[in-house]
């Protein structure tokens, strides 16, 4: 069988969430193009987008005629080309409409997972919840082609694990996007042991047909991107706990935060992106972690007791922000959360102080928008760290402690060869989180590392 | 051609913002002006300078495609929404693609010599961003034979056939100087419009723009021979200008030297259905130029200024050629050694032509007139360049689709 054999008829499981309905956009694109080109017209190409909520499935169906049509849009000279023979298709405009007929004809919502077991690859996007993926890949195993492959986009679990426990025998590989898939560059590609050759050749020229950049990760729980951000986000959190006593809670957050995004030229704080992830989501990664990794320590009680109080962040059905350890207005940040009175206080009320206590950023600081622009990124970087090394206050001390830790956190992936290279979890971070600096870099200690 | 048998003046030029990807005010996702907020501030403009509406005898229009753009016709009834005491009284809506504006001062100047008229406020307009670039590239391509060349045509179709162009004048006279001069007019272009307010490119702020105009192209995403630099943008804008007769200039309180004289002018057209017989040469921009020569009796040795359509960088340089600055492959030696620039021997385009000021396609020939008259009026503010007192005249070539349909005009200050 070769690659467009298999994805004659493809199943994606979790297909109207978050992850899901990205990887059904790429992955019916993706088909279609294949069923496109004249090799390939006699072949009927079908993708099974499976979820349990009908009223998800209608949005996916809108989402992905919406992101169809931009991606027409953005290759509407190859569409050219390959409608040239349809008299009737003259404008962009008419060929990019066919163009999204000949994609979401591809794409048949289901609701029962029994849609799946015609399929020669699924693609697994459900919740982060090891049992689940188990009884869903099991029942597809019992039921389905005995010959059919299996990619799951785990951010966390082992995939040996997986393939152990539903006896797949090497029929599974991780493929990891990062969200949005359709926007993020970054697959982390995942190998068991005992992944079929074959298996991680086809999952390696699909992400390169996707044009993703590939890292490959080793199977370790958490793999490089969880690796890293779980335990960045935890030394966050302690950080919080450690000035809560002097500062208070919510202010703490507020400067801790800050101080991970301003100072560290990142795209958002840490608690954003925390909050955009979902607490309930990084609970999950961190129990999966914890249960799996010796000597970790990877729980924070702080996200345990939000997500029991019910405070969960992620999105809502139409993308917007959830509230979580922060308050959300219009997509930015308004608030934090107290957990002693449990309420929100706005940031108005603290932010004034917290900067009074965290001094300037330095001089050279600039947003992180425009410094990924910037074309001489790397001596800008030189010469913003050496400025912050100077620098005698708070803010510039937290920031080099965190930017510290972040290192040591990104050379501990390596040293437990979770990462091949130094390289591997700087593009991980540079790609998958959008840094505009890998965390293996010389910026705090001075030191280059090997 | 005949000698004009009657003087033509034109004054009181104006024209709105280029509005567009550039401008800091500029957010497609925001409601924006439509095209009657657009016709009105040009048209008021332009009444405001020659005493009311009360001394307008007829009304002109030029657009390309509102029917598709804006999803609106029948353009001449929108003149009389500029000013109440326009009603009842004559309008035409002219279309010659990209030309449209220079078919507009024609029609103007043609409705005074014949008497009909003694004043014509002459706008022209268009507002193309109610519609993304992909999308637009659809309409803009009405400009070309539908019938015979769309289906098989570039999704950007007018890029491609600049490009087609550009490629072809590589291969006769070599690709390294020409691409270095297609980016010196890149430069030329976005340093006149940071001179001046309006411009679309006024805001542009990039320091080395001939780097960037020397992006090299990408024919996967766009075409062969051409970058985005190397192209106009999608403008919205408007312009308008009053063309009278000297009776209209005194009806209007208007003195000579705040008004140009038409000295005569070359209108042209090509067969739509016929390729062009030589893809590095704009033989019916030349062929306007040489009859505007003609019907002037001025040498292009004595032009002070020169407003050129220049769509894309390929046709600057081939308009060059084509007004006769430089021979055939030439070009680029000319726009390198600076003599375009607005302190070489002739400034083209002074307040950034096409690509740097913008590109409202039906109203861009009433927008060329507007900067003609306002350098020989020496009203043109931080962009104003000087023009010699051997060198008093000013050209404007306005072309439509694949230089099909042209427009040139020459000019001097009236006295």
């Amino acid at each position: 069988m070769d690659y467009a054999d298999r994805l004659e008829n493809v199943a994606v499981l979790g297909a109207a969430g978050k992850m899901g309905s990205g990887i059904v956009l790429l992955t019916a694109i993706e088909m279609a193009d294949l069923g496109l080109d004249s090799a390939n017209r006699s072949r009927g190409f079908a993708l099974h987008a499976v979820d349990i909520s009908e009223k998800a499935l209608s949005a996916l169906m809108k989402y992905l005629r919406e992101q169809v049509r931009r991606a027409g849009e953005k290759k509407t000279v190859w569409l050219r080309t390959i409608y040239a023979d349809r008299a009737d298709l003259v404008e962009n405009e008419e060929i990019i409409g066919q163009y999204i007929e000949d994609v979401l004809a591809i794409v048949r919502p289901a609701i029962r997972i029994e849609a799946a077991y015609d399929a020669k690859v699924i693609f697994e996007a459900v919740n982060e919840n090891p049992d689940l993926k188990v009884r869903l890949l099991g029942g597809i195993k019992s039921h389905g082609r005995p010959d059919a492959w299996f990619l799951t986009n785990t951010s966390s679990i082992p995939i040996s694990e997986l393939n152990e426990r539903v006896a797949l025998g090497g029929r599974i590989i991780g493929f990891h996007f990062y969200n949005p898939p359709a926007v993020q560059k970054l697959v982390e590609l995942i190998r068991a042991d005992s992944t079929l050759p074959a298996l991680a050749d086809f999952a390696a020229q699909f992400a390169k047909r996707l044009r993703k950049t590939v890292v490959p990760s080793r199977d370790v729980a958490g793999f490089i991107g969880n690796g890293h951000f779980m335990r960045d986000a935890l030394y966050a959190v302690s950080e919080v706990e450690r000035l809560a006593g002097e500062f208070g809670f919510a202010e703490s957050v507020y400067m801790v935060n800050k101080v991970s995004q301003d100072f560290l030229i990142r795209p958002m704080g840490v608690f954003q992106l925390v909050d955009y992830v979902g607490l309930d989501v990084c609970r999950s990664i961190l129990r999966v972690m914890n249960e799996r990794l010796a000597g970790g320590h990877l729980q924070s009680s702080l996200i345990d007791g939000l997500v029991e109080m019910g405070i969960t962040g992620g999105q809502f059905a139409d993308g917007s922000q959830k509230d979580g350890i922060l308050k959300y207005e219009k997509g930015r940040p308004a608030g934090v959360f107290n957990p002693g009175k449990k309420v929100y206080v706005p940031l108005a009320d603290i932010a004034p102080r917290g900067d009074e206590r965290l001094g300037a950023p330095p001089s050279a600081a600039k947003p992180w928008k425009t410094v990924i622009q910037a074309p001489d990124r790397t001596a800008y970087l030189d010469g913003y760290f050496r400025e912050l090394a100077a620098m005698k206050t708070l803010g510039a001390d937290l920031a080099r402690s965190y930017g510290l830790k972040s290192k040591e956190i990104g050379l501990g992936l390596v040293k437990d060869r979770v990462a091949e290279r130094k390289e591997d979890v700087n593009t991980v971070l540079l790609t998958g989180f959008f840094h505009a600096y890998g965390p293996v870099n010389r910026y705090f200690d001075g030191e280059d590392t090997p | 051609m005949k000698k004009i048998r009657r003087k033509v003046f034109m004054t009181a030029g104006y024209h709105t913002i280029a509005l567009g990807t550039g401008r800091k005010e500029f957010n497609p996702k925001k409601p924006r002006p439509g095209l009657e907020d657009y016709i009105r501030e040009a048209g008021q403009g332009t009444l405001k300078q020659i005493g009311g509406g009360t001394n307008v005898d007829e009304g002109v229009i030029s657009n390309f495609m509102a029917a598709r753009f804006n999803k609106q016709g029948n353009l001449a009834a929108l003149i009389p929404s500029i000013d109440e005491s326009l009603r009842w009284k004559p309008s035409t809506r002219v279309e010659g693609a990209c030309g449209s504006g220079g078919l507009g001062l024609v029609t103007a100047i043609k409705s005074v010599l014949a008497g009909t008229a003694e004043v014509v406020l002459t706008i022209g307009v268009e507002v193309q961003n109610t519609v993304k670039a992909i999308y637009g590239a659809d309409i803009l391509a009405g400009a070309g034979w539908y019938r015979g060349e769309r289906k098989t045509g570039h999704a950007y179709f007018f890029p491609s056939l600049f490009s087609d162009r550009a490629g072809a004048y590589f291969e006769k006279y070599g690709r390294d100087k020409t691409r270095r001069a297609f980016a010196r007019w890149y430069r030329n272009a976005i340093e006149n419009a940071r001179l001046c307010e309006t411009a679309q490119e006024f805001h542009n702020a990039c320091e080395d723009l001939e780097a960037l105009g020397l992006t090299e192209p990408n024919p996967r995403t766009f075409v062969d021979h051409l970058n985005v630099y190397d192209c106009s943008k999608v403008s919205d804008a408007a312009a308008a200008i009053a063309v009278v007769s000297e009776e209209g200039l005194k009806r209007c309180g208007i003195a000579g030297k705040d008004a140009v004289e038409v000295l005569g002018w070359g209108q042209v057209e090509a067969d739509l259905t016929v390729p062009p017989a030589d893809l590095t040469e704009l033989e019916t921009s030349r062929r306007a130029v040489e009859k505007a020569f003609d019907s002037s009796g001025v040498r292009r040795e004595e032009l002070g200024t020169v407003e050129c359509h220049d769509c894309f960088t390929i046709s600057g340089l081939l308009s060059v050629e084509a007004i006769g600055f430089a021979g055939k492959g030439e070009g680029p030696d000319y726009i390198l050694e600076g003599k375009a620039s607005r302190t070489g021997e002739v400034p083209f385009n002074t307040s950034g032509g096409l690509i740097g000021w913008g590109h409202p396609t039906g109203g861009t020939g009433v927008r060329q007139a507007v900067t003609v008259w306002q350098q020989l009026t020496g009203k043109a503010g931080r962009w104003q360049v000087e023009i010699p007192s051997k060198r008093p005249y000013a050209l404007s070539v306005n072309m439509g689709g694949d230089d099909k349909t042209v427009v040139a005009v020459v000019y001097r200050r009236a006295s």
